[in-house]
């Protein structure tokens, strides 16, 4: 296939991953959308293969190990994603962020190998250029695989994963990797004689994975796997700098910037910048009321019956789910909770913060499993006007989110972060297994308001019961 | 190679013609393609509601399985037994991403339906 040829193809693959990416603009055009884009990977993939077989120095064996390597990821991804539960997304995309920067990582070093054993290879005139990239795919390749292997690690709540800091002064350690990588690709592409330092530089750079991974906790989950997606593209796209190919350059590029918006998105979500999300720790709690102070003698709690009596002259109900509704699978219980209540005429809708749950839409995807309608789930800005029309708000799983010290208390931790207003709601249901702080671990004094009632248990449990309460009632 | 990058490069007012394709003119052919996606990429993305965060995820984890076209290059060619090992575990891993990444998308963007 002539280059000429071979490259338009890549040039329509690229424009089919834009219009599917701009497709997802709208839950309409969204299914259609990633048919594009599919349609576009399978023009690069068979254009590619046809490349591969008509060199004349493929091995016989050639044809096997693409056939072979083709059919086992085929394989793998399609029962991967047939299986995977809707609550296991983000461990799901952890992994194949993952994936995706191993794939470049390997591909950089069989070309670095391939390059070396040419016939005066270290003066070729692009040598520098081809080493340069070559390193850079690496580093951030095996940054990514090892960061996405404990992110996704994490996400599924393996115990051996490391939480917190594994050694002392690890900012420190990390920096110096960090460096440690960047010294070692500036020189070998300054002398390619030095190219050995590639397999060292990655080795460093799987650790640095690691070391940078292993800290971060739970909340801030969203911010990581976003910007371990923008790696993986971003490592795909070093990898269309080694090989010279725009396809690989434009098709990672939209992924690393789609990543970085996602980041972006989150961290204003959380009102912190993503350097203090990767490398600073949440203030801790200097001279904030003790939860002692906050709840004592001020929490009332309710039980499904008195809690389904609110409903008899309720007009408008909003939803606020969190992490903690994934994580008791709750979605298809608040589903027969809104059927309930649109029976008696009650209007239901749902309102969602940006980091609620473990990664961006999370909330919004299981809602959508349980076949509620997507223009009833409203975003923040969005929704928080209707607060004060609201008769109940019901929070599931949420903390932090709802939490008013944010807007009152400015040394909280999570002071200026924006939150869903429910506590101007006329009357507040908090689902929840115990009075525990949320991942800012501080007291939250919604849960202590006048017009707050507690409903303890676990989310799904509690949701059947109170629609049991309010069929009967 | 980078055709599309050395059209623009050269419309950008780089002075070596078409055909001459020293390592300066290829980097920068390179970066130019890699900075104008970008920029499709920042307009396309910030337009993707909130609603549709997660499936842009895993379609953006399919879409950057094109590193596949690199490994299918890497795995045909004979040269030392371990190139070739690479060559297949990353067209395994990228594959990994494209079926998979496209399959859980579809399915995710099924599950969004409108009222009634």
């Amino acid at each position: 296939m002539s280059p000429a040829i071979s490259s338009t193809a890549y040039l329509v693959s690229s424009v089919l991953f834009i219009l599917a990416l701009k497709r997802l603009s709208h839950p309409r055009t969204a299914v259609r959308g990633n048919l594009m884009g599919a349609l576009g990977m399978l023009l690069a993939i068979v254009v590619t293969v046809k490349i591969a077989i008509d060199r004349p120095d493929i091995s016989g064996s050639g044809y096997w190990l693409i056939g072979i390597g083709l059919a086992i990821g085929s394989i793998a991804g399609a029962i991967a994603a047939i299986k995977v539960p809707m609550t296991g997304m983000p461990q799901m995309v952890g992994l194949l962020n993952g994936f995706g920067g191993g794939a470049s990582l390997l591909v950089a070093a069989a070309e670095l190998v391939t390059k070396t054993h040419e016939e005066g290879w270290s003066a070729q005139s692009d040598i520098s250029f081809f080493i340069g990239a070559t390193f850079v795919a690496g580093l951030i390749g095996a940054v990514t695989f090892f960061g996405s292997l404990v992110a996704a690690g994490k996400l599924q709540e393996l115990k051996w994963v490391p939480n917190g800091n594994i050694i002392p002064a690890q900012q420190l350690v990390n920096g110096l990797l960090f460096a440690l990588c960047l010294g070692g690709a500036a020189w070998a592409t300054y002398n390619p004689a030095m190219q050995w330092l590639f397999w060292p530089v990655v080795i460093l750079a799987s650790v640095l994975g690691v070391f940078v991974t292993c800290p971060i906790g739970g909340a801030d989950m969203p911010v990581v796997i976003c910007l371990l997606n923008s790696y993986s593209g971003m490592a795909a796209s070093a990898t269309g700098f080694v090989t010279k190919n725009d396809g690989l350059i434009i098709a990672g590029s939209l992924v690393g910037s789609s990543g970085i918006i996602l980041c972006q998105i989150m961290c204003k979500a959380m009102n912190r910048s993503l350097t203090n999300v990767l490398f600073g720790k949440l203030g801790t709690t200097t001279g904030g009321a003790s939860s002692d102070d906050v709840y004592k003698g001020k929490v009332k709690s309710a039980g499904p019956d008195e809690l389904g009596m609110l409903f008899d002259t309720a007009r408008r109900v909003v939803i606020v789910p969190g992490y903690g509704l994934a994580v008791s699978q709750a979605q298809h219980a608040v589903r027969e909770l809104a059927n309930a209540l649109e029976a008696k005429g009650v209007e239901v809708e749902y309102g969602i913060h940006p980091v609620a749950g473990r990664m961006p839409g999370h909330m919004n995807v299981l809602l959508a499993e349980a076949n509620i309608p997507y223009e009833k789930v409203r975003e923040m800005d969005d929704i928080n006007p209707s607060f004060a029309q609201t008769d109940v708000a019901i929070v599931i799983g949420a903390n932090d989110v709802v939490n008013p010290l944010a807007r009152t208390d400015p040394k909280s931790p999570i002071a200026g972060m924006p939150i869903l207003d429910v506590d101007k709601a006329r009357t507040v249901i908090v689902v929840k297994r115990s009075l525990s702080p949320g991942f800012a671990g501080i007291p939250n004094p919604l849960f202590a308001a006048d017009n707050t009632l507690m409903y303890f248990g676990d989310g799904k449990k509690a949701i059947l019961d109170l629609v049991a309460a309010i069929k009967a009632g | 190679m980078s055709g599309i990058g050395i059209i623009l490069a050269n419309a950008a007012g780089a002075s070596e013609s078409l055909s001459a394709s020293s390592p300066a003119l290829m980097f920068v052919a390179a970066v130019t393609v890699f900075t104008l996606a970008t920029f499709i990429g920042f307009e396309v993305i910030t337009k993707v509601p909130p609603t549709l965060h997660t499936p842009l995820m895993s379609g953006s984890n399919a879409i950057s399985g094109i590193t596949i076209i690199g490994a299918i290059l890497v795995a045909g060619m004979k040269l030392k037994w371990y190139t070739s090992v690479f060559g297949v575990i990353a067209i395994g891993f990228a594959m990994i991403n494209v079926v998979g990444g496209f399959l859980v998308t579809h399915r995710m963007l099924g599950m969004f339906k409108r009222k009634g």
